[in-house]
């Protein structure tokens, strides 16, 4: 009986790792829903890592197991193995392979990064920083001035490649232990959870009054770092209505993991409704707009798992 | 007969050993680098077991939603000195102090290190810094992580954190006099017959990790010394309501902790070049290559900190810059992993404990190695960053990687350091607890992270219990891993069987000599003949 040539089953190994390899990396059902205009940016380019990276697994793997049964020393063989020691032409191609898709990866990686609103200040858009300095400086804003736009970073770029674009809504964060407030300057509103209408361009301006916190919500895939005394940005469209977490993702403090609470992601008109009903009540002073932190906080602090002693001490 | 003609192999006749070390020297400042060796991977293994135990109490935390196991104030201290002992007091010293300082004289023929005083206080640093760190919990523990960030580590258990600032930056101190040493020794103090080309790779490994110690850490010494000014003697470097710039610490930190990561992984690099060889009975394959990619990492991994930093306050284009260069120290790392499989292929394998977690290594380090270069590129880092999927990625890398290439390493030195075997059937048993706790431990927490679980919580969202679940069960396997090791280790030590000096029929010098090697390494200096890894060429038969 002929034997197989081995050249076939190279090929059949190479389209059975090729495929499940497309496979795994469109089905590993890893990530939770997508919620922002960047979640599928950043699935896509999750998915397509992903997908070299099975590849490269079932490659390695499969050769280590395939050796270790092929060349196990069998008993009562004490010589050595092959002497071969080198083979230029293969290294320079394991060299060279891997080293062409990290620099594909870095180009692509750039151009989903500059697609979810990262790039804001560089390149072409700086023709447009005045008219959005100017924007940002308006008098909605009251806590930034154009001196602090200039150095905040984050996802801070318009998220639907109109760079001209001036977000639809802006909302000031505040992080702090272990809270987040949500302030619609604007609208005179304050909120311990983050309401915001679908489909409309958001931007935070988010800073912290105590340590290092970090905004993240997990559907929208996006996080920042949020920072005492220095003031930087998120950017997204929420693309489904709904309620999702908002998690601080930078250890700050013993309940940094109770630092958690909602997006509330809401039909424009249903937001507009809660947004006039709030301010009605915070205009008749039954509710957080005059707050402190602490007064704020009392009723959570069941929830939160720290005591009013605790809240004493958060910083009027 | 000239000294210079003696065939190495019957230097030291079988049977005959010198004297030795009795036991109470290894609790002085004795200068020969192989009780200084020993005295490091004594202290690195109490340490690991330590951080072990304070990792399943954070499991045991972590198997329910609430807080509900211990304090939270507990389970922070608990966090942050888990990774501080496993990195500074276990990995990092084991490898380079205990490993380096064991075998590097003896693989390039030397009598010792090159300043063997200097190798003493080094090590003597080790201790005094431990017992600072025990200290600290008594003043409830640094709660701040091992990344100690201000201002939480300013207005956090000042004490603690002061007792741990100081306990760095003596380890810190430490490594850099042992980085001196082993550039100067490996450069300087080979047996002349040794050609630059036959010098072993974990010596190459241990070159590029101290040039890479040299340059990072007095970066850290720096950071965490204003840190400690910011703390004690009211300064505000880092105070950010004193104009202090809190992400310059970040800077600082990571200048020196990036780079740590090589620390860990570059010398367990070297340990698998020396064991895969010997158990496949196959020349390593690619000895420039691998040689020239450590030195190539060292070079890369000094500018590839702020991957750390992706979602901190940096700027567009240092984020893409930096992009750029963590996804090219894939190159030379994936250059290894082949140049080893490579290695496998036409070998004779011989599946003793110590090839196993070889192999195990390979295994694991590939899928941390992959995972590491999703992390590369802010689009999908800023989703995971800070989340449970980092912590699967670098437990993948520093415990599949680097505590799988200490094993190996302890497996194939022990009989070269102690004199006796260890035994085959309780390693086979160590290594298989370890293989599957390994991955029911960490796999999971890969998924964890990018569903949404942060990173450092003692309490998170109910529907992630289940895997948690998992984690927990593996992390009390990894836990009862160790203990076939410790009796195996114990039990061995005095009544294993005697190894003889080269029971692997190694190539490379330190197998020349008798097992445990006399009290200067050889009766007369050995003539290289036959390079490391010449298996299957006639000079080596």
């Amino acid at each position: 009986m002929q034997e197989i040539p081995a050249s076939f089953w190279t090929l059949l190994a190479g389209i059975v790792v090729t495929a499940i390899s497309f496979w795994v990396g469109q089905n590993h059902g890893l990530f939770p829903e997508q919620a922002s205009n960047q979640a599928p940016l950043v699935d896509g380019f999750f998915n397509f890592m992903f997908t070299i990276a099975v590849a490269f697994f079932l490659v390695v793997q499969g050769a280590i197991v395939v050796f270790i049964i092929r060349y196990r020393r069998r008993p009562g063989d004490d010589a050595d193995g092959s002497s071969v020691r080198e083979n230029l032409p293969l290294e320079i191609l394991w060299t060279a392979i891997p080293a062409i898709i990290v620099i594909g990866l870095g180009v692509y990686s750039v151009d989903v990064y500059r697609d979810m609103g990262g790039l804001p200040s560089s390149g072409m858009m700086m023709a447009h920083h005045h008219s959005r300095g100017s924007a940002l400086a308006a008098p909605l804003e009251v806590q930034t001035s154009p001196a602090l736009t200039a150095t905040t970073y984050g996802l801070g770029g318009a998220p639907m490649a109109e760079e001209n674009h001036t977000p639809d809504l802006t909302v000031n964060v505040t992080g702090l232990q272990f809270a987040w407030i949500f302030n619609y300057a604007n609208q005179q509103v304050t909120a311990g959870e983050l309401h915001v209408p679908r489909g409309q361009d958001v931007l935070l301006k988010m800073t912290a009054n105590d340590v290092i916190h970090s905004f993240w919500v997990p559907q929208f895939r996006i996080k920042q770092d949020v920072f005492p005394g220095q003031f930087t940005e998120l950017r997204f469209i929420a693309t489904k209505t709904g309620e999702f977490p908002v998690v601080c993702a930078e250890l700050c403090g013993s309940y940094h993991g109770g630092m958690r609470t909602r997006v509330i992601v809401q039909e424009p008109a249903d937001f507009e409704r809660w947004l006039t009903e709030s301010q009605v009540a915070q205009a008749s002073g039954q509710t957080v707009a005059q707050a402190t932190p602490s007064t704020l906080l009392t009723s959570y602090a069941q929830d939160l798992g720290i005591t009013q002693e605790t809240l004493a001490q958060l910083p009027h | 007969m000239t000294p210079a003609q003696i065939p190495v192999q019957t230097l030291v006749p079988q049977g005959e050993h010198p004297p030795a070390w009795k036991w109470y020297d290894y609790f002085t400042f004795n200068i020969d680098h192989k009780v200084i060796g020993i005295q490091y991977l004594v202290l690195a293994f109490l340490s690991y077991l330590v951080g072990g135990v304070m990792a399943l109490g954070m499991r045991a935390e972590l198997y329910t939603p609430d807080s509900d196991f211990l304090a939270p104030a507990v389970y922070n201290a608990l966090l942050t000195n888990h990774g501080t002992i496993m990195i500074f007091f276990w990995v990092v010293p084991a490898a380079i102090g205990g490993f380096g300082n064991f075998l590097i004289p003896l693989m390039i023929g030397a009598r010792d290190m090159a300043f063997p005083k200097l190798n003493a206080i080094a090590f003597w640093l080790n201790p005094p810094a431990a017992i600072l760190l025990m200290t600290s919990l008594f003043f409830g523990g640094s709660q701040s992580g091992w990344t100690a960030y201000p201002p939480l580590s300013l207005i956090t258990a000042s004490h603690a954190q002061s007792l741990w600032i100081l306990s760095i930056i003596l380890v810190g101190t430490s490594s850099i006099l042992g980085s001196l040493n082993f550039v100067i020794t490996i450069w300087k103090m080979r047996v002349p017959s040794m050609k630059l080309d036959e010098v072993p790779l974990f010596c190459w490994a241990m070159l590029a990790t101290s040039i890479l110690a040299l340059f990072s850490t007095p970066v850290l010494a720096i950071g965490l010394t204003l840190l400690f000014f910011d703390i004690n003697f009211g300064t505000s470097f880092f105070r950010p309501e004193a104009g202090g710039d809190v992400v310059m610490y970040q800077h600082l930190f990571w200048f020196y902790s990036h780079p740590a990561v090589y620390l860990m992984i570059l010398p367990i690099f070297g340990i698998m070049s020396e064991v895969i060889p010997v158990h496949a009975r196959r020349p390593i394959f690619g000895y420039k290559a691998i040689a020239y990619s450590s030195l190539a990492i060292c070079v890369v991994g000094l500018f590839v900190w702020v991957h750390h930093m992706f979602s901190s306050g940096t700027p567009p284009w240092m984020r893409l810059f930096f992009t750029v260069s963590t996804l090219l120290v894939a190159v030379p790392t994936g250059v290894k992993i082949f140049g080893w499989v490579a290695t496998l292929w036409g070998g004779k394998i011989r599946f003793t404990t110590a090839m196993l977690f070889a192999i195990g290594m390979l295994s694991m380090f590939v899928v941390g190695g992959l995972s590491g270069v999703t992390l590369g590129a802010p689009a999908f880092d800023l989703h995971v960053h800070d989340t449970y999927y980092i912590v699967g990625h670098f437990h993948y890398v520093l415990f599949g990687g680097s505590v799988f290439g200490l094993y190996a390493g302890i497996y194939h030195w022990f009989p070269k350091i102690t004199g006796r075997m260890l035994n085959e059937p309780l390693g086979r048993l160590h290594f298989a607890m370890t293989f599957v706790g390994t991955h029911l431990t960490f796999l999971p927490m890969h998924e964890l992270g990018m569903k949404g679980m942060p990173r450092r919580v003692a309490m998170y969202d109910p529907q992630f219990e289940f895997l948690n679940h998992l984690c927990t069960f593996g992390a009390i396997l990894l836990g009862l891993s160790v203990l076939p090791l410790l009796i195996n280790a114990i039990w061995s030590w005095s009544r294993g069987p005697k190894a003889g000096d080269n029971p692997w029929r190694a190539l490379s010098l330190e197998w020349t000599t008798s097992s445990p090697p006399l009290v200067e390494n050889w009766p007369v200096l050995p003539v290289v003949t036959v390079g490391p890894y010449d298996y299957g060429t006639k000079e080596s038969s």
